[in-house]
């Protein structure tokens, strides 16, 4: 479904990104697990159009990507939930989840989408007419990923959706990653808590500085000692 | 007492609601693209200074009137010409050529623009054509003359909005990623260039001109008066003056917080990056806020010139305070906040006419700075403006 090939991506005269591949299929999570730094959310921002890649290509069902701008990218059916949840402080959960359906002009069909958001997060329908800036964090969180999904995605890239979240919220939060694959959305998870992200995903990928240092099934990587000293802190 | 005060409160809603129509402009591009778009007064006076020349070439005016002036239809034929082959190049000339050359030839996409480039303004000399056959038609009637003018006044808004659109794609767009700094110095430049541009004598010249009145010069009513007081007078320029600005800010009101169109304009200014994840083309939403910020300043370089007649050329110093004033209330109204710029051209306009009436037009500016600085020190976010984080 979404195919990345040798892609650099740098920063001025910095390389965050040394030519990396990896492939998502349809039905899958798969998940790119690595430190602070080692160019995860850059992976997701160059598959989404932000930056440019300098090299290397994105296929999307076939079709190359890489040059096509971001707004497109989210038309052929690719949503993310950006690092930091950049959701619109100034406007209320109601109006978040409006600009996620903002591609498409079907009002049945979005209103659907809505409930079936809301049903997934019931904690923003008691928030629906808050701005989203008094939100807590968790509630952030859930909003940007509503607010993704009512693009309607095939398949929806979730950067850090655990960061600054309370144990208790990750859990909710994975918990319906899981469900949101299962009604048949395919999931690109970016993730620091490697342990969360190798329990959800069927596939993973750990990127080092640049590269991709290892794949493969997610209950492999997580039986590997060299993730279990890295990532999951054990010795 | 109360007839000097009331005539003066009538005076700065006036002139305050000019302000507010061109402090919006400022507002709207700080509030998406965070730096102040020096040449938006510019805008503005060539609202006023087209205003006039459309009038003129409608007949309209005592002096008699003159042919349109042939460079525009080479201008707009060249660039029509230019459209269609940019874009029969869009549709079949990248493809063929080798892929080794691409990166010295335009990309497709060009075509499309330039399409609407010349359609838009093919439709604003219609527009001036139709206020010429309006005037022609009914010379005397004052009821016809307003008609034309108001048709002068949407050919002028349109005209401001398709320069207000080629500043921003030629000028701004490719600095979308430089420093703001850089930004800044450009809009500097476009406003001198746009100034100096109006000077030449092709343009509008270096004399100043009389703006034909297109409306009745009416008193719509008269309040008090006596031997020693002059009486209030409401005059009909002053109420369709206003009334014209508070039409057009209502309407934006309604643009920029009930509709799609609005939230989305809202979005790219809390964040562009996060706006463009939701399917929003950024490019597009900042090209139209531009196109609406100089519509509206257009509208005011109309409304101004049918109030205060005596056009200087587009370079002189009166044009460059009326624009700073704007700006003025833009900052002390909150920039970045729609409604502060409304609330801000008031007070401004408001503050200048009785600080005219009561004590002396010398000293007027001194009030409106005076504000400025005692914004800037209490709130420095302006009345309506909210302390918005730099986020990472």
């Amino acid at each position: 479904m979404l195919l990345v090939k040798d892609l650099v991506v740098s920063y001025g005269a910095v390389k965050a990104l040394h030519g990396i591949s990896l492939e998502v299929r349809q039905g899958e999570v798969v998940t790119l697990i690595g430190c602070n730094g080692a160019g995860k959310s850059t992976t997701l921002r160059a598959i989404s159009g932000l930056i440019r890649a300098r090299a290397g290509t994105v296929e999307f069902e076939g079709k190359p990507i890489h040059r096509t701008a971001p707004h497109e990218i989210v038309r052929l059916g690719i949503a993310q939930s950006p690092e930091g949840r950049g959701i619109f402080a100034n406007m209320t959960v109601e109006e978040n989840l409006e600009l996620g359906a903002y591609t498409r002009s079907d009002p049945e069909a979005i209103a659907s989408d809505r409930e079936w958001a809301l049903s997934l997060f019931p904690r923003l329908r008691e928030r629906f007419r808050q701005n989203a800036g008094t939100l807590s964090g968790g509630e952030q969180q859930m909003l940007a990923i509503a607010r993704a999904l009512l693009t309607k995605p095939r398949l929806l890239l979730l950067d850090e959706p655990s960061l600054g979240l309370a144990p208790q919220v990750v859990q909710t939060i994975f918990k319906i990653i899981r469900d949101i694959n299962a009604a048949g959305t395919t999931i690109l998870l970016v993730e620091q808590n490697a342990h969360m992200a190798l329990k959800v995903a069927h596939r993973a990928y750990v990127l080092e500085v640049g590269v991709i240092k290892m794949q493969g099934p997610a209950a492999e990587l997580a039986a590997s000692d060299e993730v279990r000293k890295a990532y999951l802190g054990m010795h | 007492m109360l007839e000097k005060f009331l005539q003066t409160l009538m005076d700065g809603l006036a002139v305050g609601s000019l302000y507010a129509l061109i402090a919006l402009g400022y507002t709207m591009v700080y509030g998406i693209l965070k730096f102040i778009n020096f040449a938006h007064s510019d805008i503005f006076v060539l609202g006023a200074w087209l205003s006039y020349s459309m009038a003129i070439m409608a007949g309209l005016s005592m002096q008699s009137a003159v042919p349109v002036a042939p460079w525009i239809f080479a201008a707009l034929g060249a660039v029509t010409v230019l459209a269609a082959v940019m874009q029969a190049w869009d549709r079949a000339g990248y493809d063929r050529v080798p892929a080794a050359w691409r990166g010295r030839l335009p990309t497709p996409g060009l075509g499309g623009t330039l399409t609407i480039v010349s359609l838009w303004g093919w439709s604003s000399v219609g527009l001036a054509f139709a206020a010429r056959m309006i005037a022609t038609g009914a010379a005397e009637s004052s009821a016809w003359r307003t008609v034309a003018g108001g048709v002068i006044l949407l050919a002028a808004m349109s005209t401001c909005g398709l320069i207000g659109f080629c500043v921003e794609r030629t000028a701004y767009k490719p600095l979308r990623k430089a420093p703001r700094l850089n930004v800044l110095i450009t809009a500097i430049g476009v406003s001198l260039l746009l100034q100096n541009l109006g000077q030449l004598d092709w343009m509008f010249g270096t004399r100043p001109q009389g703006m034909p009145r297109l409306l009745p010069d009416v008193t719509l009513a008269q309040f008090a008066g006596s031997e020693t007081v002059p009486p209030v007078k409401l005059h009909l320029i002053d109420v369709v003056g206003a009334g014209t600005a508070v039409v057009l800010m209502v309407a934006l009101d309604i643009l920029v917080f009930r509709t799609k169109l609005g939230r989305a304009m809202r979005a790219v200014s809390y964040n562009d990056r996060n706006a463009a994840l939701m399917g929003i083309p950024v490019d597009k939403v900042i090209s139209f806020t531009f196109v609406l910020g100089a519509a509206l300043a257009a509208a005011a370089g109309f409304l101004y010139a049918q109030k205060y007649p005596g056009l200087g050329q587009t370079a002189s110093a009166t044009w460059v305070l009326l624009g700073l004033k704007a700006f003025i209330a833009a900052v002390v109204g909150g920039i970045g906040n729609i409604r502060g710029a409304m609330l801000g051209g008031l007070l401004i306009g408001s503050a200048e006419m009785f600080a005219r009436a009561y004590q002396s037009p010398s000293v007027a500016d001194i009030y409106v700075f005076g504000i400025l600085i005692v914004v800037l020190l209490f709130k420095p976010t302006g009345i309506l403006g909210t302390n918005a984080q730099e986020k990472v």
